[in-house]
């Protein structure tokens, strides 16, 4: 048996102005015990009135996320040995959100299913209403999901991402995971719709700041980033990209290796921006009075650029 | 002590252009350890992670191209920008594990006369200075401790995110939750580490262009948190989180509308300091926020 130290966010927010955190002592078994079962026994054995979502325990309903030391975790799924693990044996349990909290660990999830249902989470196809089989796709086609039908909905990766936080415009790594897995369906017909939802800036893909916190937070290994990366892709094969800022800032680094090898900095920011590259101005000449700004006459170049260029040339597969 | 460490150095783009102190401080470092870097003037531009969003498979092959060049030198390579490493590293991995895709990227690479052999590691200079080199043989060579600075240490994600590919990169299988390996190397500079909440977080960096608000508040709330922890410095082993944290302090805190002043070292500007390296050989003068005590 093991002691453990847990402090307990508490809020409700139909009597309380502000939350408060309660600690809470008690011996478990590190070994056997999930997160779960210790908010279990929060609940049997100390305050009857502490709230969480909970049902299936088997990591399939997606209902009992919760941060532990500001980690996003399902509570069913993890083990309380990798918590004490990982953060010691003082832990800080939280809702997934605060600034959505409603009682103790139950928060609005509105934001969430609002986001996820923009990106039209369902399979848009011409349906026979008398069908004589099931309407299937073969192995080989469903693997093309890369296995993102399996999400539960559990918003570890969404209440995770930093961007979610500070930009109420964007959709989420969870709501992309699902584009991606009706854009990767052979039976889907709103391929290009959804690409189109994805695409447009400050809700779509292009506002994903690469910081994998999604790949870490989800409980089922699916990688949301990586299908973000997939819809980038889908997003200039289907001719769907169109020409701004974001796109011409991905597409700029191959015109610059192509010509330099390395990376042309300036060059990058004022193709990316257009006209927009006098707003750097500012930014420009303090880099400049710090000698952080090459000239591009002062431009440097990989050796053997003869070998970049042809291999720019034999090995780009996409066009913009 | 064993016989002198040499690797294959990846410098990335910006240490060449807008960080040049971070090229300058990474080989002044590596001459007080007696560690023999040598340049790999071959390579491109790693893609820094946009590349990949627009041609994946050139992505690929320009990363194998560059790994090629270390391969060629029998060197493990070392790189010195967080998004370089992840770009290069995901490059690796995905070759080594996939014999097809690493069968069309050499069929490419065979225009030029190069095969990808997946011979050498790839790994940032942080975590081969650890494990290589050591902690421990590092505080030997300290000639001004660090003691009377309180220093915020800034991971930047790619270096500790995806986790499974740092733990197939590195021996050190730092938690991307709870990180260590700058907290462990400044307090083996004799500096005290701050702890703070976002030490491990994004710096928002890839949206710089696309969404500076966005942006502007992650770099901001990062500096902040530092600053009212009582942080007289930061540091951090990424150039590009360095060039937001740096270069665009003055705009980010303008953004979450706070003031404060914190000077932001890259790794090895931090580590020259310690080792008594003078100003001029750390590029101290490139710093935007001025770094005063010297």
């Amino acid at each position: 048996m093991t002691k453990i130290t847990i402090k307990l966010f508490r809020f409700n927010a139909q009597t309380d102005y502000l939350p408060h955190y309660d600690t809470i002592e008690m011996e478990i078994d590190e070994r056997k015990d999930v997160v779960l079962d210790v908010l279990n026994r929060i609940k049997w054995e100390h305050d009857g009135s502490f709230t969480y979502r909970r049902s299936c325990r088997h990591g399939i309903c997606g209902s009992c996320a919760i941060k532990v030391n500001g980690r996003t975790t399902l509570a069913c799924k993890e083990r309380m040995e990798d918590m004490i693990a990982l953060f010691g044996r003082e832990l800080t349990f939280e809702p997934v959100s605060k600034k959505r909290a409603i009682k103790d660990m139950v928060v609005d999830k509105g934001d969430f299913w609002a986001k996820y249902a923009q990106v039209k989470p369902w399979l848009e196809a011409p349906i026979d209403e008398h069908p004589k089989m099931e309407h299937i796709i073969p192995p080989e086609e469903a693997e093309k999901l890369e296995e993102s039908d399996y999400c539960i909905q559990c918003g570890c990766c969404y209440y995770a991402c930093p961007v979610v936080e500070v930009n109420e415009e964007y959709l989420g790594p969870a709501a992309f995971e699902k584009a991606f897995r009706f854009v990767a369906d052979v039976r889907d017909k709103a391929k290009r719709e959804r690409l189109e939802i994805v695409d447009r800036l400050g809700q779509g893909v292009w506002d994903c700041v690469k910081c994998f916190e999604c790949a870490e937070a989800c409980p089922k290994h699916i990688d949301p980033i990586g299908k973000i990366t997939k819809l980038h892709n889908e997003i200039f094969q289907e001719g769907v990209a169109k020409s701004n800022v974001a796109t011409r800032h991905a597409v700029g680094f191959k015109h610059s290796i192509e010509k330099h090898g390395i990376l042309d900095e300036g060059h990058l920011v004022a193709y990316s921006e257009g006209f927009g590259v006098f707003k750097h101005l500012p930014e420009a000449f303090e880099m400049w009075k710090r000698g952080k700004i090459v000239m591009p006459w002062q431009m440097p170049k990989s050796k053997k650029l003869d070998e970049i260029r042809k291999l720019v040339k034999i090995a780009s597969s996409v066009k913009f | 002590m064993s016989q002198a460490l040499k690797y294959a150095l990846y410098t990335g783009c910006t240490a060449r252009e807008s960080t040049p102190e971070l090229l300058k401080s990474t080989l002044a470092v590596a001459k007080k350890l007696g560690i023999e870097l040598v340049l790999l003037d071959e390579a491109s531009c790693c893609g820094a992670s946009h590349l990949q969003d627009f041609d994946d498979f050139l992505s690929l092959v320009l990363n194998a191209r560059n790994i090629c060049y270390a391969e060629q030198l029998e060197l493990p390579m070392v790189t010195i920008c967080n998004t370089c490493q992840l770009n290069t590293a995901m490059t690796k991995e995905r070759l080594d594990s996939d014999p097809a895709l690493r069968a069309r990227v050499n069929e490419a690479l065979s225009e030029v006369g190069l095969t990808y052999k997946g011979s050498v590691s790839v790994r940032h200079f942080l975590y081969a200075l650890i494990e290589d080199y050591g902690l421990d043989r590092l505080k030997e060579h300290v000639v001004r401790p660090l003691s009377q600075l309180n220093i915020a240490p800034f991971y930047g994600c790619h270096n500790i995110r995806p986790s499974q590919l740092h733990h197939k990169m590195n021996q050190t299988h730092e938690s991307p939750y709870v990180p260590t390996s700058l907290d462990q190397l400044i307090e083996a500079l004799e500096g005290k580490s701050v702890d703070y909440d976002h030490k491990n977080k994004c710096c928002g960096f890839h949206v710089d262009l696309q969404a500076p608000r966005t942006s502007n508040i992650l770099t901001g709330n990062a500096i902040i948190d530092a600053f009212d922890n009582d942080a007289d410095l930061m540091v951090t082993p990424c150039p590009l989180c360095h060039l937001n944290l740096d270069v665009k302090q003055k705009a980010a805190l303008k953004t979450i509308n706070r003031e404060a002043k914190l000077p932001i070292l890259h790794l090895p500007q931090l580590i020259g300091l310690a080792l008594g390296c003078t100003p001029e050989e750390l590029g101290l003068q490139h710093n935007v926020v001025e770094v005063p005590f010297i």
